[in-house]
């Protein structure tokens, strides 16, 4: 990865133009020409330095439901509750953290009401409490990191 | 180093109709990589090139498109190692250390989420990131002297395993789509 590949990912961070022609756009703001950008795009993300590259979506605001959710899960049955845990379609990803809350995972449903479900059902199938922290406000979402390494 | 600042609920959903849902559908998994990608866009769905256009600044607008743009590999560009780092926040302030703490380039998320007292008395969730862990309890501590936090009851939870990590699956009742965010 050279100055330019960090430029493009620094400036597609930020956004990408919705018009006739956003590549040629972004390529000149960068000083490149737009084939250049386009075949570097290719290979930032062949090579995965670039998970993907397109839309964002406000899962809430299309109807679907995200929330944090932290459990206290006994050592000696850690591993029976995450298989449990990550069998369900709706648990998004899944943590083990050096803490007393020792699992952390994101759920993401269909509905609000789905969270409530999910974690009921995790709650009576373990035993354990479920702690269910859902984002309140948002201060930043960026997921902007500077490719300066 | 722009700090957004959105009250995140209640969310009413909007209004979409069956070619938004197909041009979400579409996009999904990324723009295409030619010249003139919402042209193509619209080829694969029976929208004209401006159609494309019109409902993605609309869809951008309402704000169910939150960007477009690059998801990075924080892992692949040299940020190695990430903390969940948590903060007991007096509630009148948490406005004001939030937004400091978001505006730092190393912090990716930044969030207010509810205490569930007396087990966890934390409100604010900050993921810090840096090329190692010393980095990332460096840039911690850097964050608490300029935001201010001396005072302020936190801890820092390194992950130990990840077990699933995958973009978040919301079906509707017409199709599937998957959806790329952090929660």
């Amino acid at each position: 990865m050279d100055a330019i590949d960090r430029d493009i990912i620094n400036t597609l961070q930020a956004g990408f133009p919705i018009s006739e022609r956003p590549y040629a756009e972004v390529a000149a703001g960068l000083g490149i020409e737009e084939t250049e950008l386009l075949q570097r795009l290719q290979v930032l993300l062949d090579e995965k330095k670039l998970s993907r590259f397109g839309p964002m979506y406000h899962a809430e605001k299309l109807g679907g439901a995200f929330s944090l959710v932290a459990m206290q899960v006994p050592e000696e049955i850690y591993e029976q509750v995450a298989e449990l845990v990550n069998s369900y379609a709706e648990v998004a990803h899944n943590y083990q953290r050096d803490h007393a809350f020792n699992m952390w995972f994101v759920l993401a449903t269909e509905t609000p009401q789905r969270v409530d479900e999910v974690n009921a059902e995790i709650t009576r199938r373990t035993g354990l409490p479920v702690f269910n922290m859902p984002k309140l406000k948002e201060f930043y979402v960026g997921l902007r990191l500077d490719a300066h390494r | 180093m722009k700090v957004q600042t959105t009250v995140t609920k209640p969310h009413v959903p909007i209004v979409l109709d069956e070619l938004d849902v197909a041009l979400i559908a579409e996009i999904q998994t990324g723009l295409p990589l030619t010249p003139n990608p919402y042209a193509e866009i619209g080829q694969r769905i029976g929208l004209s090139e401006a159609a494309v256009i019109e409902r993605l600044q609309r869809l951008l607008q309402a704000g169910a498109i939150k960007r477009l743009g690059v998801v990075v590999r924080h892992h692949e560009i040299g940020y190695r190692a990430n903390a969940m780092t948590v903060w007991n926040i007096p509630d009148e302030k948490i406005s004001e250390l939030g937004e400091c703490m978001g505006g730092f380039e190393f912090v990716t998320l930044c969030y207010r989420r509810p205490r569930r007292l007396p087990d966890w008395p934390y409100n604010l969730f900050t993921m810090v990131h840096g090329r190692d862990r010393d980095e990332v309890l460096t840039n911690i501590s850097h964050m608490a002297e300029r935001c201010g936090l001396a005072s302020i009851q936190y801890e820092v939870l390194f992950s130990k395993r990840r077990f699933k990590q995958r973009g978040a699956i919301y079906t509707s009742s017409r199709e599937s789509k998957r959806l790329s965010q952090r929660s």
